[in-house]
């Protein structure tokens, strides 16, 4: 997936759980099961003690965004579920590469870092590692203009998303019917 | 329950402390097998109220559990042990789960320090049973064993209800703790994200009672989730007020009165021509606690396509899972048709009336005149036909008398045959289709409404599944009747190779007589009547009834070539239906 570009129909869905063991497994048994597909999942511990945040982001329309949603919420452990509208979230990703590099190449890659405002981690006689911190579609840009100097290994994280601070800051919150949506 | 009748901190292991969350929890009766993980749970259950009812297969007390839960409405309980025991009790977790039925598994666990390590009959139970179960839990310490019992069964038995299941380590089990009894606040609190709606919102429901008077041919399509809401009478208010027809669907069966005027029957691939004909010529459907299944709609696109839809369903995700509703109405199908029904009466106090459906019954009640339910009856001499045993057996039983089923021919001809005419008279495997339910369900029911006559109808196929159950029946004298209907075939499978496969019979024929049924039932303890002949027919039945301190097996020999008519050949419209053949002449009427 290193060189695809996040799918025209993605949804960012940020769902609430509580950090018990499985709970992971449970939603990626249940996106395996109903047939749908993950583009990308993060997860790490939130704000509130016990609960953990899993940013999921799906390519699908949206009726069947609405079942996913649903189903996520028959969860026990699932205790809130927003989808994210991109146009008012802040979504971002962080970016490993290990890209070839020579005498000559070195500066070019190291200028292009300089020009995203990415970092240099270590530097190698035939290569170099760089990080990149920033919204994804920065880092698709990114990663193309370096797969031209040839990437030895890509690792990015998926993306993690919050809703804008107000602003109308609106979590197009999804209405369930299960009472629980903030 | 949220008070304890024991001091809390009083020390224990916890076992000691899982049997006590059952009594807590008003477990009366518990069906299982024990082995190496469980034993500890085992101990303990020597000096407790509960009854338990020792199986011979993990499957048979998963059935037994589920059988219990549907005569009674409380959860049934299975206990087995790790590994095989917990693997065989997956088939009716997820029958419990397609059919909603409450049901609480208990599996014993390799010690903690063993998990992971492939020990003897380790599995990974919760990773097995997660998608077959509602919820389910590793319990990792004795400390933890009272408030995962209380979730379980708080889980099992509220929203839609569902099979739970608790995984036991040994050594949790044997581990030393201090009682503690969770309130029902606490048990709340545990559980964040688990709050089932109730009841229905009002501007819904309004909307509904507006559609419903505006109607000129609606249909009650009534499913399972009347049963798990006990909600046959606020039904019964609704139809008998509106006057609206009611088709009731395989699960549903006996939540609304088949000798009820307003009853049409089943609907769906092996419904009456009239049911399926009502639902889809209707202009409205009121779907309550269904969940619009292939096997009631056919093809979907051309599912009754004139109708609105209100879909009343306690599951946010069944709505518009199959078909999007003009208005969806989350919330308990009782306190919903509660709501609905005054909804209507104050709109009808304010002035407004009920459309003219006249037209529409007259249409139907041509239906029923030209498509009853039939059959040929058999030319002397030759084989039984199994639909006039069933009408034997139905006019013979007494009142009250509980039907489980199997799965296959039979069952459609039990739900098509029988008069349901009360609520929880009828065990069957719906969702999933679990071939061998009937007896072990038949058992199960039994034990939770023994001043009850329970009939387990079963085919050959079926029946040599989970017979072994009937040693279970023998021994712990639990006196339940099974007809088998002996067709010598997969009688279902038979007839799709007769109508879709050019009569091209692959792996389906069984044996007539081997085994041989009598001398079987005989060795397992019960007493056994093979029927051959049409005059044999009522005094075995007589006879069986009669019996009421052992298990009784009566084999009707039945017509192997018999097929289940109405049908609608998967994936078609119902539009297609096929009726019996002697009503091939009048099809054009059903347009």
């Amino acid at each position: 997936m290193s060189t695809t570009p996040a799918p025209r129909n993605h949804h960012i869905l940020s769902v609430l759980v509580q950090n018990r063991p499985g709970v992971l497994a449970r939603v990626a048994s249940l996106f395996a099961r109903r047939g749908y597909n993950i583009f990308s999942l993060a997860v790490a511990p939130a704000e509130d003690e016990g609960m953990s945040r899993i940013t999921i982001v799906v390519d699908v329309d949206s009726a069947p965004l609405e079942q996913i949603v649903k189903q996520l919420f028959k969860l026990v452990e699932v205790v809130k579920i927003s989808e994210l509208d991109p146009r008012r979230s802040v979504e971002r990703e962080l970016l490993l590469a290990t890209v070839r590099t020579d005498a000559e190449t070195r500066s070019q890659v190291a200028q292009l870092v300089d020009i995203f405002e990415g970092k240099i981690l270590a530097v190698g006689v035939e290569a170099l590692t760089v990080s990149l911190e920033g919204h994804p579609d920065k880092l698709d840009d990114f990663e193309a203009l370096l797969s031209g100097y040839g990437i030895v290994e890509l690792q990015r994280t998926g993306r993690v998303a919050l809703a804008k601070i107000d602003r109308q800051a609106r979590l197009r919150a999804v209405d369930t019917g299960k009472g629980k949506v903030g | 329950m949220s008070t304890s009748r024991i001091a809390p901190g009083t020390r224990m292991t916890g076992a000691q402390a899982l049997i006590h969350a059952l009594e807590h929890e008003g477990v009366e009766v518990m069906f299982g097998l024990p082995g190496g993980c469980i034993l500890p749970a085992y101990d303990p259950l020597l000096e407790s109220t509960i009854r338990h009812i020792l199986v011979r297969h993990e499957q048979g007390a998963g059935h037994m559990a589920e059988g219990y839960a549907h005569v009674t409405g409380r959860p049934g309980v299975a206990m087995v042990t790790s590994g095989p025991a917990a693997t065989n009790l997956v088939t009716p977790l997820m029958d419990a789960y397609m059919d909603s039925i409450p049901m609480v598994g208990i599996t014993g666990q390799v010690p903690t320090g063993a998990i992971g390590t492939d020990a003897f009959q380790e599995c990974d139970t919760v990773g097995i049973t997660r998608s077959v179960t509602k919820h389910n839990e590793l319990v990792m310490s004795a400390d933890e064993v009272t408030l995962a019992v209380r979730q379980a069964f708080h889980i099992a038995t509220t929203g839609r209800p569902g099979p739970t299941l608790i995984d036991l380590p040994k050594d949790v089990l044997q581990n030393e703790t201090r009682w503690e009894w969770p309130t029902d606040e606490e048990v709340a609190a545990s559980l964040p994200g688990y709050r089932p709606t109730m009841k229905g919102h009002p501007r819904m429901v309004k909307e509904a009672a507006r559609l419903i008077l505006a109607a000129e041919r609606p249909v009650l399509y009534v499913g399972g989730g009347i049963l798990k809401a006990r909600a046959a009478e606020a039904l019964r208010e609704l139809a008998e007020l509106t006057q609206i027809p009611v088709v009731t669907t395989l699960m549903a069966r006996g939540a609304f009165p088949d000798d009820h005027p307003l009853c049409l029957g089943m609907p769906g691939m092996h419904g009456n021509a009239t049911a399926i004909t009502a639902m889809q010529k209707s202009d409205l459907l009121i779907a309550l606690g269904a969940r619009f299944d292939d096997r009631i709609t056919g093809k979907v696109a051309s599912f009754a396509p004139e109708a609105k839809v209100i879909h009343v369903d306690i599951d946010p995700a069944e709505q518009g899972k199959v078909r999007r509703p003009d208005v969806p109405i989350v919330g308990d199908c009782r306190l919903v048709i509660e709501e609905i029904v005054k909804a209507i009466r104050d709109l009808q106090a304010g002035g407004e009336t009920q459309a003219d459906t006249t037209a529409w019954k007259s249409r139907i009640s041509g239906w029923r005149e030209q498509f009853p339910l039939t059959y040929e009856p058999s030319e002397p001499g030759n084989a039984l036909k199994p639909q006039f045993c069933l009408e034997k057996l139905r006019d013979a039983a007494p009142e009250g008398t509980i039907v489980a089923s199997g799965v296959g021919q039979h069952q459609m001809w039990t739900s098509q045959y029988w008069q349901f005419n009360e609520p929880y008279t009828w065990v069957n495997s719906g969702g999933l289709g679990t071939m061998g339910f009937s007896i072990p369900a038949a058992i199960g029911a039994k034990i939770g409404r023994p001043d009850r006559t329970v009939w387990a109808v079963d085919g050959d196929g079926c029946f040599q599944m989970t017979a072994q159950e009937l040693v279970t029946a023998t021994v712990e004298r639990i006196p339940i009747k099974v007809a088998l209907l002996n067709n010598s075939y997969l009688g279902m499978v038979r007839q799709w190779q007769e109508m879709f496969y050019d009569e091209r019979y692959s792996e389906v024929y069984l044996s007539t007589d081997v085994p041989d049924y009598v001398k079987w039932a005989e060795s397992m303890g019960c007493v056994a009547i093979r029927v051959e002949a049409p005059e044999e027919v009522e005094p075995a039945i007589e006879k069986a009834n009669a019996v009421n301190d052992r298990p009784v097996v009566v084999e009707f020999r039945v017509d192997s070539g018999e097929k289940v008519f109405p049908m609608v050949p998967a994936g078609h419209s119902n539009d297609d239906v096929l009726v019996h053949p002697t009503q091939n002449d009048r099809r054009e009427h059903l347009r």
